[in-house]
């Protein structure tokens, strides 16, 4: 690439240089101007904030005065957690039925577990808040995990697909020719060197998950506030600076979250791969 | 299980068991989300909010108004003008990643997760403190004297394609860098070599080679784009209606479920037609 540098190599790697820099200040800058502005001292959404406070944390941590976020939050949790646990079962059994069929009907069967990562989640929202009411089964939060799990449960299967491809058949076929059964290897073999890619896709669908909005608009009710719904209930309403704190207290724990699974599983590696 | 037995591995004794695996997921997918879909096929043929008529009514008096179509387009444009900014801003940075060493690759990934893991709801409110009338553009603009009264940036089209610029950007990232680190460096020192200046190599070979991250970028950004309620709701305010507005609206606050499930249907409609022209341009780009 030692090439001497026409104007034109010149103005491509100044423009593409200046774009870069403004997408990663497009990328970065909201989430900074968040994380500042929860420290303000007024009721204002000023930026930069006049002064520096953790008033909004201790009204969001006041156990009286924010009860309904709190509840909220724990919701989310309680769902996120069973529908991740759920999913992440039912897909990496799934995974395993389809890597080691190589007919045309798995790929249709793959490419269909994979659907409600496009097709939109607010349409199927709506679908299943008819569904449930149809029946005539009342709102709660098991209603909230079925609904989550079939549209978490996709970034299991993707993780887990990848990570079966890449095993190599011939550890598999060594363990039988040695005796092994077919549930020994898997779980002597096969499931110690896929958990990495499962923990990943349990990772991304948990954070799906607490993020959900399309499903939760139309499953959750009164009695089964999630996080996101309440927040944007908050913003709609007043712009309550708590919303500033909740976001503080989130993305602390998704940095540290990430770098745990980026120790563990290999997350940046693997979603770049 | 003996070795003998182990040998004729791929005997179809062996799928059918296997295969058993797939059903668990494949169960409560078919309760869970086919049915589901289903029943919003055959609401969305009552012809009255009461649910008492069958009927074409909800269809005909969604295809017919201008209002309901105009709102389609608007959904559609707003997919597309969210691809296409994505586009010019991520194209570039995927090229400076694929320039990096591997660990200012690490901290480049770690950019573009931070606001993928974080909540789109937290990304639309620091959205409002950035373009609010008080807010950080306002700020900056009347702080340099380039405008005199704050601008209004919120409940504007404008506006709201810039959030949703930086809210599915990464979308769109994930896999063009997928690609582009796998992009043999022989064709571009090829093309250089052949005496190709650095733009001429990016449109004939790299954007070429790279379309399939790009298409596959832009069908997350798109469908994503399309469907982003709290987002549009929020930034995009009461004026600019979108069809998850309406469908929410129509469900939730009207409670007319057969025009809620027509919208619903449309919406669906929608995203599906731009995936499938999405991937149509790809099979198209690869013939010729």
């Amino acid at each position: 690439m030692s090439q001497r540098s026409t104007p034109a190599d010149i103005s491509f790697n100044l423009t593409v240089g200046l774009i870069a820099g403004i997408a990663i200040l497009i990328l970065v800058a909201p989430v900074l101007i968040v994380i500042a502005t929860s420290f303000t001292t007024t009721q204002a959404l000023r930026f930069p904030p006049p002064g520096l406070s953790l008033r909004w944390y201790g009204e969001l941590f006041d156990p009286v005065r924010s009860a309904p976020i709190h509840t909220a939050a724990l919701n989310s949790l309680w769902v996120a957690g069973w529908a991740t646990v759920i999913g992440s079962v039912l897909s990496v059994l799934a995974a395993l039925a389809i890597t080691r069929v190589s007919r045309p009907s798995a790929r249709a069967l793959e490419a269909s577990f994979l659907s409600p990562l496009v097709l939109p989640t607010l349409s199927y929202g709506l679908a299943a808040l008819m569904f449930f009411s149809v029946l005539g089964i009342r709102p709660s939060l098991n209603l909230l995990i079925a609904g989550h799990l079939v549209v978490i449960a996709p970034f299991v299967f993707r993780t887990t697909l990848a990570s079966l491809t890449q095993l190599d058949p011939a550890l598999l076929e060594a363990s039988a020719n040695l005796g092994a059964s077919r549930f020994y290897s898997f779980r002597r073999i096969t499931l110690p060197l896929i958990t990495p890619g499962i923990a990943a896709g349990a990772f991304l669908a948990f954070i799906a998950s607490m993020d959900n909005v399309p499903v939760s608009l139309f499953l959750s009710t009164a009695r089964t506030s999630m996080l996101p719904i309440r927040m944007w209930g908050m913003m709609e309403s007043t712009l309550d600076v708590r919303i500033a704190a909740i976001a503080g207290v989130l993305i602390v724990a998704i940095l540290v979250l990430m770098v745990v699974m980026d120790r563990f599983t290999g997350l940046t590696r693997r979603v770049s791969a | 299980m003996s070795a003998a037995a182990a040998a004729t591995g791929a005997s179809p004794v062996r799928d059918a068991v296997e295969w058993r695996l797939a059903a668990p997921l494949g169960l409560t997918y078919v309760v869970f989300f086919a049915a589901p879909f289903l029943i919003l096929l055959g609401i969305s043929f009552y012809a009255d909010a009461e649910q008492t008529r069958l009927g074409f009514d909800s269809w005909l008096k969604f295809y017919t108004d201008a209002f309901y179509l105009k709102v389609i387009f608007d959904t559609l444009k707003l997919g597309v003008f969210a691809v296409v900014a994505t586009t010019i801003l991520a194209y570039p940075l995927a090229l400076v990643f694929r320039a990096s060493s591997p660990r200012m690759q690490r901290v480049l990934i770690f950019i573009i997760l931070m606001p993928l893991l974080t909540s789109v709801v937290i990304r639309t409110f620091a959205w409002i403190v950035i373009l609010a009338r008080e807010g950080v553009i306002n700020q900056t603009l009347m702080g340099l004297g380039l405008t005199a009264t704050p601008l209004n940036l919120l409940q504007t089209e404008l506006g709201l394609v810039l959030a949703l610029t930086q809210i599915e950007m990464p979308l769109m990232l994930l896999p063009l860098l997928a690609i582009m680190n796998q992009l043999d460096q022989n064709l571009i020192d090829a093309s250089r070599a052949l005496g190709a200046s650095k733009w001429r190599t990016f449109f004939r070979v790299i954007l070429p080679l790279t379309l399939p991250g790009w298409i596959a970028g832009a069908t997350l950004v798109f469908a994503s784009a399309t469907t982003a309620f709290i987002s549009q709701s929020v930034i995009g305010g009461a004026r600019l209606v979108y069809l998850p507005a309406l469908i929410w609206q129509q469900s939730m606050v009207v409670y007319n479920w057969p025009f809620a499930a027509v919208a619903s249907l449309t919406l669906l409609f929608t995203v599906l037609s731009g995936i499938m022209a999405l991937s149509w341009l790809g099979r198209f780009a690869r013939t010729t």
